[in-house]
């Protein structure tokens, strides 16, 4: 128990410091790689969590696909790969009221509701073949609803950046 | 091999990907390998043939009580003649499945090879894939694999540098598989795959020549209409499926069918799903439409498509669930079930539109569309083997008159019989006597394929107590006979009506045109009275255990059947040759002239598609919208208004004018004023909206949280 | 270990995806910070998941995951046009969505 508080502690911060580094950095490419940091720290949290299936599945698609689509996507719209001084908003004061008021009746809410509450100490796991036989069978609706979706996306995506 | 059968599919599919990936590099632009893999698939098919009838019959299947007509004793030495054409070798264990032929009510028949692996598994249902190897896969297979290897040859001379010929040759590969998958198939999934594969190759190979506005056009209806269909053959799997107890095994539904245990209407509803699909599939009456558009694609894929593949793909349909179809509509019944109906329909209206076509490509697409309605009406009045035997003849024939015409349009460039041809029959000996036995076998003159398979379809209508289907047969074997003779006087004989110097075609051309012509005449010798062998091959548990009633030969009605083919090219020649007959019709009489502009207008289908089905979609519901608004809700609107004038003069008069246009006045002042403060944060910014948004989810949730906590 | 650790520390990262959705000029910048939300909601999904012992959350948060691919193509595929078409990202300069 010790061990696991210990390492999400070290995760946690290094999570909250990456995350508040990739809203606050003047340097598009670093955002991304602290991004990097803070979807590393979440499969991590996965494996906490004992959902090793979905840790794997965050390394691949997020670490693997998502933030390489995001750095292409930097390269193809030539911003500033270097430090650029302009790249906040002028509502950013607002923007930290709001989110620090959401952030203090969330967690009002929270520790209202789940004040003491613990984990079970031996949770029952849900393995992988568990998460599979769900998917296949419980919610196999909408499993084919979101590779449907995945379609869409595909050919939206294609048709909205295609040249002609 | 009939294990192994799954090979015989794996290899145009291996094909179609080795031609898309290395076909351009070869030197022959990709045809040797389609052309080798379906000629090891064609060898295999023979394999699998000579297996099947070597195959000991020891599978006993009781029928329902009624009794069969036993088939008499088998004449051995006249069965090895008949044979060699088709089932190379088979003679040496001829005899192997007639011991038990004593017992009368079981018939021995062969045991189906199955063979199958999981899918895929997902706790509650078990999907397998596999092969289900039984008579009728085995003649499919046959048929297949021999139409696409002569189309295959055929199209190397006739596709000879086409711009997309190593593509062409990629999706003929495909539609092979297609066709074999779902011939092959023991399950419904599988069934749709091979389906759809056929489906998009079609759609593929139709609009080849996408140049031109017409092709791309007819690709896209051709496709559309079979999809029409398809959404019924989708939803007959899944009722199907529940029905037969969650299971896509197709000996398992038709078994669950005929075991009486389902509701009735369950199984008429799965019967009737899915015979929307082979009405699009088919081209049956009333989804024929696409097909004589389909003649756009070029004429090697229409003897593919029309011969062996995809239009046949619906019969099969029919004639693989038949335990389906047999149950749900009561074909044992008699009396008018909607599958014969839908086939006899679609064997007159398609005969007599094949008159008025001057392409001669569109007269044998509907002459296809009507010798497909014929099976659909065979296997609706219960002649099973019947219709499966016309399949296979009609593949051979078919496909030689289409080829035929392939081969004549390629030496006159053009497929218009009355502007470009007349006389060719000097010119191209070959092709003209190939297409004389096409056209002879096709109506039906004895003792080529067609008379016996046409003849066994008219038996099996006047026996099994259908007799409106027998005089539309007879009906049909007139009209075949006479618009295939007008299409061939107007091809060969006359005078030449075109440009040019037109020359017979190359050995790769003629020769398909030669085999086919070898099969469309003794192919009907498999089935003669006396030697029914075709029906023993291929006549499954399914088919005997619904009880598909045997009749014997009957001399009248065969004499009928070929004295009816006899008169329509009687007619034919009277009115063409001789120049008999009331000529000019169409401009003396009036009502000629009526009949003659509805066939023309293909009976108004195609205009009644795009200009009522889809304007009615726009047009009458939106119209039926307008006049709802109009009349309902105006006129509610109306009573209501006068009513409240009434009510309102009062009020104005007696109430106070100025207290409420104080109140209203301010009011309206007061929204001005805020509009202008209020315009201020439309700023079009998203961000600043998603700033108001959360500002407002913080404000409206923190007065949640301190209104409920404390 | 408490639910709540899991849970708060979703609602920081929450928080921050929210502030750098309202704050950050650049259009890449923001569909980055849309990927802390979504994976703040994430957490909470599997942390819920072991904590009523249900496969429910882990399956969902697949799906969310899914999404959240189709959601960074579909956005960046727009990003990519707005650049192409105003030669710039800046979502300032993007308000012709007013009235």
């Amino acid at each position: 128990m010790v061990a696991q508080n210990i390492v999400f502690g070290v995760l946690a911060v290094a999570m909250g410091l990456a995350a508040i580094r990739v809203v606050t950095t003047k340097n598009v490419v670093h955002a991304a790689l602290y991004l990097v940091v803070v979807l590393a720290g979440v499969a991590a949290l996965y494996i906490l969590l004992a959902a090793e299936f979905i840790a794997v599945v965050q390394v691949i698609i997020y670490i693997g696909a998502i933030v390489l689509l995001i750095l292409f996507g930097t390269m193809l719209t030539r911003a500033p790969i270097g430090r650029a001084s302009d790249l906040d908003n002028d509502q950013r004061w607002l923007g930290v009221v709001v989110a620090l008021l959401l952030l203090g009746v969330m967690g009002s809410v929270l520790a209202d509701a789940f004040g003491s509450t613990k984990l079970p100490k031996a949770p029952q796991i849900q393995r992988t073949g568990d998460v599979g036989l769900s998917i296949f069978q419980t919610y196999v609706v909408p499993f084919e609803v979101v590779s449907v979706l995945l379609l869409a996306a595909l050919v939206g995506a294609v048709v909205i950046a295609r040249r002609d | 091999m009939l294990e192994n059968a799954w090979i015989i599919p794996a290899l145009p599919v291996l094909s179609f990907v080795l031609i898309l990936f290395f076909g351009k590099r070869l030197p022959k632009g990709g045809h040797e390998i389609g052309v080798s893999a379906v000629a090891i698939a064609f060898m295999l098919a023979c394999v699998c043939a000579v297996q099947w009838v070597q195959r000991p019959a020891d599978l006993e299947v009781h029928g329902p009580v009624e009794e069969h007509a036993a088939p008499g004793p088998m004449p051995h030495a006249n069965a090895v003649a008949a044979f060699e054409e088709k089932e190379p070798g088979h003679e040496p264990t001829e005899g192997g499945g007639q011991e038990k032929e004593g017992e009368h009510e079981a018939e021995p028949i062969r045991k189906p090879v199955v063979r199958e692996v999981t899918w895929f598994d997902n706790g509650q249902t078990r999907v397998r894939a596999g092969t289900h190897i039984d008579g009728l896969a085995v003649t499919m297979m046959f048929v297949v694999t021999l139409i696409s290897l002569l189309v295959h040859v055929f199209s190397t001379s006739y596709m000879h540098r086409d711009r997309r010929y190593t593509h062409y040759f990629a999706a003929l590969s495909l539609f092979t598989a297609g066709m074999l998958v779902m011939v092959t198939a023991n399950n419904t999934l599988q069934l749709l795959v091979g389906w759809e594969l056929m489906g998009v190759c079609s759609f593929m190979l139709i609009g080849h020549w996408w140049e031109e506005q017409n092709n791309s056009n007819a690709a896209l209806k051709a496709f559309f209409t079979t999809r029409t269909g398809d959404v019924g053959l989708l939803v007959g799997i899944a009722v199907l499926f529940f029905a037969a107890g969650r299971t896509f095994d197709i000996a398992e539904i038709n078994a669950a069918a005929l075991g009486g245990d389902l509701s009735h209407g369950l199984v008429l509803a799965g019967a009737a799903a899915l015979l929307c699909g082979v009405i699009g599939k088919s081209a049956q009456f009333p989804l024929h439409t696409w097909l004589p558009d389909a003649m756009a694609g070029p004429t090697p894929v229409s003897a593919l498509i029309h011969a062996a593949t995809m239009v046949v793909a619906g019969v099969y349909l029919v004639a693989r669930l038949y335990g389906v179809f047999w149950s749900g509509f009561d074909i044992g019944g008699g009396g008018v079930n909607a599958v014969a109906l839908v086939g006899g329909t679609t064997v007159l209206i398609a005969a007599a539109l094949a008159f008025v076509q001057s392409d001669i490509k569109k007269v044998l697409a509907y002459s296809t569309v009507s010798q497909l309605g014929y099976m659909v009406m065979a296997l609706g009045v219960g002649a099973w083997t019947a219709g499966v035997f016309h399949l296979v003849t009609h593949a051979f024939f078919k496909g030689l008159l289409f080829l035929g015409a392939g081969s004549v349009s390629h030496a006159v460039h053009s497929f218009d019989m009355k502007k470009d041809m007349g006389g060719l029959r000097e010119h191209m000996p070959t092709t003209y006597r190939t297409f004389l036995i096409g056209s002879l076998a096709l109506a039906g003159v004895p003792p080529l394929a067609g008379f016996w398979s046409k003849d066994e379809i008219l038996l099996g209508a006047s026996s099994n107590g259908y007799p409106i289907f027998l005089v539309v047969g007879l009906l049909g074997a007139v009209l075949t006979a006479a618009y295939m003779t007008r299409c061939v006087y107007l091809t060969f004989f006359g005078d030449y009506r075109g440009h040019g110097d037109p020359h017979e075609s190359p050995p790769a051309i003629t020769v398909p045109l030669v085999v086919l012509a070898g099969f469309s005449v003794f192919a009907g010798l498999v089935n003669v009275p006396g030697g029914e062998w075709f029906a023993e091959w291929t006549e499954n548990e399914t088919v005997l255990s619904a009880g598909v009633a045997h009749h014997s030969f009957s001399p009248i009605v065969a004499v009928i059947g070929s004295a009816m083919g006899l008169v329509g090219i009687a007619a034919g020649y009277a009115y063409y040759w001789r120049n008999l007959g009331p000529h000019r019709l169409t401009q003396s009489s009036g009502p000629a002239r009526t009949a003659y502009r509805i066939l023309e207008d293909k009976y108004g289908l195609d205009r009644l598609y795009t200009d009522g089905v889809v304007s009615a979609i726009k047009g009458p519901i939106a119209r039926g919208a307008y006049w709802f608004n109009q009349r309902v809700i105006d006129g509610v609107v109306n009573g209501v208004g006068i009513a409240a004038r009434g009510l309102a003069r009062f009020v104005y008069d007696t109430v106070d004018q100025r207290v409420i246009d104080g109140a209203v006045n301010g009011a309206g002042m007061g929204a001005e004023d805020g509009g202008k403060v209020l315009r201020l944060m439309q700023t079009g910014r998203v961000q600043q909206y998603a700033l108001f948004l959360f500002g407002a989810v913080v404000v409206l949730g923190g007065t949640l949280v301190l209104f409920t906590t404390g | 270990m408490y639910l709540n650790q899991f849970l708060f520390l979703a609602a920081f990262l929450f928080c921050v995806g929210v502030y750098g959705v309202l704050a950050r000029k650049n259009a890449v910048l923001v569909l980055m910070s849309i990927e802390l939300i979504l994976n703040a909601v994430n957490i909470n999904l599997v942390a819920f998941g072991l904590f009523r012992e249900s496969v429910a959350g882990q399956v969902f948060a697949l799906f969310v995951i899914a999404v959240a691919a189709a959601e960074v193509g579909v956005g960046l595929a727009i990003v990519i046009l707005i650049y192409r078409n105003r030669h710039s990202i800046d979502l300032t300069e993007v308000d012709m969505m007013k009235g």
